[in-house]
């Protein structure tokens, strides 16, 4: 009898455990974003009508390669999370800043609810239109320097545009996800998916011209797991 | 209080101010009229005591008299305006030689399509440019106007020249620059949170000039 | 009122104690007095918010990019910091014009005026359908609540202007804005209806229920605007209900009345809302010029000059009303040929007004002119709409009309025709009829003084605008500075500021003096302006079913100075020694 309530309560206390995945070691996905061949050409932009910003770039960057490295790729687990698991937004914003007239980061992603701050450091009007499918739109303006304006999302949508009217070339691509395993790449290419429990996943790249690439990744206990991902010109 | 027009640079000025200068006289002397009368009578004619008012229904004549005076007087001003619109809007006054140029309004930006070399419209050596106008003096330019999203107006003060863009449309409107220099192109339709800073500028050029400025664009365009 | 099949017999109604509950007396009521007097409180106060929302525009004008003074209360979205957004400086732009126009002087002339007046004035005892008049007011009420509740919801207010054009008014990812575009457009459904109820009553009324003697042509001129004007509002508000649905439709169904990708035709919202449009703008100075004559007449102590004249006059205006509204859309891309015909008839609904304007001056010439208040007032009205008359002719020019078009040149027209216009109008018929509502007099001396300091700083205010638009200054616009060519305005537009917030300033004068008088003024006799319309047969108030006995009209309406009486007045309903009484048959003959 006591034997059996033993048992009772360890494997009660097992099943309690077990669902915590924070008890679960985690581990990484890490990579980089590489391009190969000639990047293609950049469209012109004219800032010459615009005294604020004149001279800060003739071209839209929306293939930016460095050394063979791809930035503004958004790279996020697709597919194989646990089902019902809700993650809880961060409080702390991630910032879209309006600089000589461009919006950086170009590509960005925030969670469900997570703050999207939005900067103008121009001396200008700039307005920020997005036009989500999933989400409730704005279009909003920002005059003055400094100002900031803060939105958040109730649904996970991917490749929202977010453009200015004023400055037609504008644009940004953001993205709104269900679970924090995502990032951008900068400059050098390279990302990290960190705290997945172990697991096979579906890891996509975007890019807003050069497509998507998948991959099937599987993540050990507390370890890390690679993934490259190569685009080219098409 | 200032009610001279400001100077103007197109061949649709002189029309255009003269109408403004006959009205302008006409109805100065109707608001003198009115004001001196209703002035003059409310002194003449307050309250004193032992005066009573003159007591009358009215005078045919008279009704006569103001029922025709401002008949006829609008009517000359409609004989007066009608060529001078028609010689601006009409849609055969288009002068056939005018170099056409596209000029699309949008949210909130003018972007201007360039017929390139070939002097045609809609042909693959166009070219845009955002916000700049460039045009010859003394040359009748049509632009046809577009717009991409929602009513937005074409307003050139300098020149006299207004035409409402709207999405759906393409209107031509023709001018003819005097003098050459840089005008601001400003847009006269509320058309979202950016309309007050829907700017640009129209250049008149002399013709070695625009000759120069297209070399430039299009050597730039092939880069 | 009972209704039988028997014809209405006005002897066997009258003015009688009034012992229903305060319910019924003043919040449900159906006398047409209490539902005028409701009307007159909801409006002053959308006049007073129309107002403050003027003052915080002309502040973005006069200080651009200035943080307002008090700015700090509003939300970020609106004015961050108390910088005005330019989103807000456009939804202010179209709830200033929608709550002057829709909320505040079409229901000040009409809601208040027609109910109060055409009754009392034409010796009935109510209007002839009062449970539908009570009706016409509580449907106002919601529409007011719906139109305020767009500034309290996601993206703002509408902001398409108070004449909405489409494509803008249509697509909210162009503006920002979804609901306050959407509850812009079902306040004014509802509100249409209660226009259209009230109308129905007004017309209906005045057709079947004038006292004996009361033929059409010794109607006060008050009464015969009230008249063109509610045939006007029964045909031309169900024009905009029907524009408005469509517009909504686009919204948020997925249709295309207005929006080309799928079809759809911009133009056709533009001739929609100015074949409304233009007939409204007649609603809202015919009433007026209606209180000024019959308040000119009492002032000169004279009959209206050419009151025959004047009749005509109105009917011309109310009917040549319909043929103009091309005049707005001289710039729209229409055919241009419809220019020259627009202009045409535009040109020509300048000719009844003039002859009003002459016909006003004739009555005070030969006159024995008392300047009380709301004399003052009916003789600025003359000066001011001439005024926004004469400038309307500059625009009536086509070739003019492309320079001007879209700039503040009209937005003086606007202002001085209806502020200089219909505003002053209602400051004189609000204190001319005052003790009849209220049994008291508003106090004149505070009066004058409201009326100078008004006039003045209101030309300071207006007429500088004519100048800004003659240099190409266009309307709606968040900061002017942005352009090189109005940057020498500038000053000009923070002087018309400045003046601006010193006409705001002075109308507390005039709200001090309407809640004051109403408690403490001095009590007023039956008549106090030695009038002679029937409403001045009655005590002051006027009590519940008007007349204790219903009157015989045995004059025209503006006998001043008749040489059979001693007094300077012979009212409508006092029969001189040989008259004899006219065959007792109910009106409507």
């Amino acid at each position: 009898m006591k034997q059996l309530v033993l048992s009772a309560l360890v494997l009660v206390t097992a099943a309690a455990l077990g669902p915590l995945a924070k008890d679960r070691p985690a581990g990484n996905v890490t990579g980089t974003v590489k391009f190969t061949g000639t990047p293609p050409a950049n469209p012109k932009i004219d800032m010459s009508e615009e005294a604020a910003c004149a001279g800060s770039s003739t071209t839209d960057p929306v293939v930016t390669v460095t050394g063979g490295n791809l930035a503004n790729v958004l790279v996020y687990v697709k597919g194989g999370l646990p089902a019902g698991q809700a993650a809880t937004a961060p409080t702390t914003p991630t910032v879209l800043d309006q600089s000589g007239c461009l919006y950086h980061p170009r590509t960005l992603a925030v969670m469900v609810k997570q703050p999207l701050e939005i900067r103008n450091s121009d001396a200008v009007l700039h307005n920020i239109k997005a036009v989500p499918k999933k989400n409730r739109g704005f279009n909003i303006s920002q005059p003055v320097k400094g100002m900031k304006t803060t939105r958040s999302f109730t649904a996970a949508e991917l490749a929202i545009p977010l453009q200015c009217s004023v400055h037609g070339w504008m644009h940004a691509n953001l993205a709104v996800l269900d679970h924090p395993y995502f990032a951008v790449t900068g400059a050098d290419g390279s990302f990290t998916l960190a705290g997945l429990p172990a697991g096979t996943y579906e890891v996509e790249a975007w890019h807003e011209k050069l497509g998507t690439q998948t991959m099937s990744v599987t993540v050990p206990a507390a370890g890390a797991a690679s993934a490259n991902f190569t685009f080219s010109a098409k | 209080m200032d009610w001279m027009l400001p100077p103007a640079f197109s061949t649709f000025a002189p029309g255009i101010d003269r109408i403004y200068y006959v009205i302008l006289v006409l109805t100065a002397v109707a608001f003198v009229i009115v004001e001196a009368g209703l002035l003059w009578f409310a002194i003449q004619y307050r309250a004193r005591p032992g005066r009573k008012a003159h007591y009358t229904h009215g005078n045919v004549t008279a009704e006569i008299v103001w029922t025709a005076v401002p008949a006829v007087t609008v009517v000359i001003l409609g004989i007066m305006s009608a060529p001078v619109w028609n010689r601006i809007k009409g849609r055969d006054s288009v002068p056939p030689d005018a170099v056409p140029v596209g000029v699309r309004g949008q949210q909130f930006e003018w972007q201007v399509t360039y017929p390139g070399a070939d002097g045609q419209l809609g042909s693959d050596d166009d070219f845009t440019v955002r916000n700049q106008l460039h045009v010859v003096v003394n040359r009748p330019t049509v632009v046809r106007l577009t717009a991409e999203d929602v009513i937005h107006s074409f307003f050139v003060p300098a020149f006299r020249l207004k035409q409402d863009a709207v999405p759906g449309m393409e209107i031509n409107v023709w001018f003819e620059p005097t003098q050459t220099g840089r005008y601001e192109l400003a847009c006269a339709e509320l058309c979202g949170l950016g309309h007050y800073r829907m700017r640009a500028f129209v250049d008149v050029h002399t013709e070695e000039d625009y000759q120069r400025w297209l070399a430039e664009q299009t050597s730039n365009a092939a880069q | 009122m009972a209704t039988t099949a028997a014809p209405f017999d006005q002897a066997t109604h009258h003015a009688h104690v009034d012992d229903r509950s305060f319910l019924r007396k003043y919040l449900f009521s159906t006398d047409h007095k209490i539902i005028g007097i409701q009307f007159l409180l909801m409006s002053l106060l959308f006049l007073a918010l129309g107002g403050t929302l003027a003052m915080v525009m002309r502040w973005q004008l006069g200080y651009p990019g200035q943080a307002m003074p008090g700015g700090g209360i509003l939300p970020e979205t609106m004015a961050p910091g108390g910088i005005l957004l330019p989103e807000f400086y456009i939804a202010l732009v179209t709830m200033h014009g929608t709550f002057m126009v829709f909320f505040a002087i079409m229901p000040l002339l009409v809601g208040v005026f027609a109910n109060f007046l055409i009754p009392l004035k034409i010796g009935a005892p109510d209007m002839a359908f009062p449970r539908i008049n009570m009706a016409s007011f509580w449907i106002a009420v919601p529409a007011g609540i719906l139109m305020l509740a767009g500034f309290f919801v996601e993206g703002g207010h509408a902001g398409a202007g108070w004449t909405a054009y489409a494509p803008l008014s249509a697509l909210p990812e162009m503006t920002g804005v979804s609901w306050g575009q959407q509850l812009w457009c079902l306040s004014l459904v509802i509100l249409g209806l209660s226009s259209i109820l009230g109308s129905m009553n007004y017309i209906a009324t005045i057709i079947n229920m004038r006292a004996p003697g009361m033929t059409w042509f010794r109607l006060p001129l008050s009464i015969w605007a009230l008249f063109i004007t509610s045939i006007l509002v029964l045909l031309a508000i169900p024009i905009l209900s029907g524009a408005a649905i469509m517009l909504l439709f686009d919204q948020v169904i997925g249709t295309h009345f207005f929006l080309p990708a799928e079809g759809g035709q911009p133009l056709l919202w533009q001739h929609l809302f100015w074949f409304f449009g233009h007939p409204e703008v007649y609603i809202l100075i015919l009433p007026a010029m209606g209180f000024v004559s019959d308040i000119i007449a009492n002032g000169s102590r004279k009959p209206i000059f050419g009151y025959h004249s004047m009749v005509f006059a109105i009917i011309g205006i109310g009917f040549l009303g319909w043929v103009v509204w091309g005049h707005h859309m001289f710039q729209s891309g229409m055919n241009p040929t419809l220019g020259m015909t627009f202009m045409i008839s535009t040109m020509f609904i300048a000719v009844p007004s003039a002859i009003k304007t002459f016909n006003w001056m004739g009555t005070m010439w030969r006159g024995s002119i008392q300047f009380h208040v709301p004399m003052l007032h009916a003789i600025a009205f003359v000066a001011m709409f001439v005024i926004g008359g004469l400038s309307g002719v500059f625009m009536a020019a086509t070739p003019v009309d492309i320079y001007i078009h879209d700039t503040y040149f009209i937005v003086a027209h606007i202002h001085y025709v209806l502020f200089g216009g219909s505003l002053f109008a209602l400051f004189g018929a609000i204190t001319f009829w005052y003790p009849k509502m209220f049994g008291r007099l508003m106090n004149p001396f505070w009066g004058k003084v409201h009326f100078a300091l008004t006039f003045v700083f209101y030309n300071l205010v207006f007429w500088p605008m004519h100048e800004l638009g003659l240099k190409g200054h266009m309307r709606r616009i968040y900061d002017p500075s942005q352009y090189e060519f109005l940057q020498p305005l500038q000053p000009m537009n923070t002087f018309i500021t400045v003046s601006a917030f010193l006409l705001f300033a002075v109308q507390i004068i005039f709200a001090l003096n309407f809640i004051l008088s109403w408690f403490f003024g001095a009590k007023a006799g039956r008549n106090p302006w030695n009038d002679t319309g029937l409403e001045w047969s009655t005590p002051s108030p006027a009590p519940h079913g008007n007349f204790e006995r219903t009157p015989t009209v045995y004059h025209a309406p503006y006998e001043f100075s008749h040489p059979q009486v001693t007094e300077d007045f012979l009212p409508q309903d006092r029969q001189l020694e040989g008259q004899s009484r006219p065959a007792a048959a109910p009106a409507g003959h």
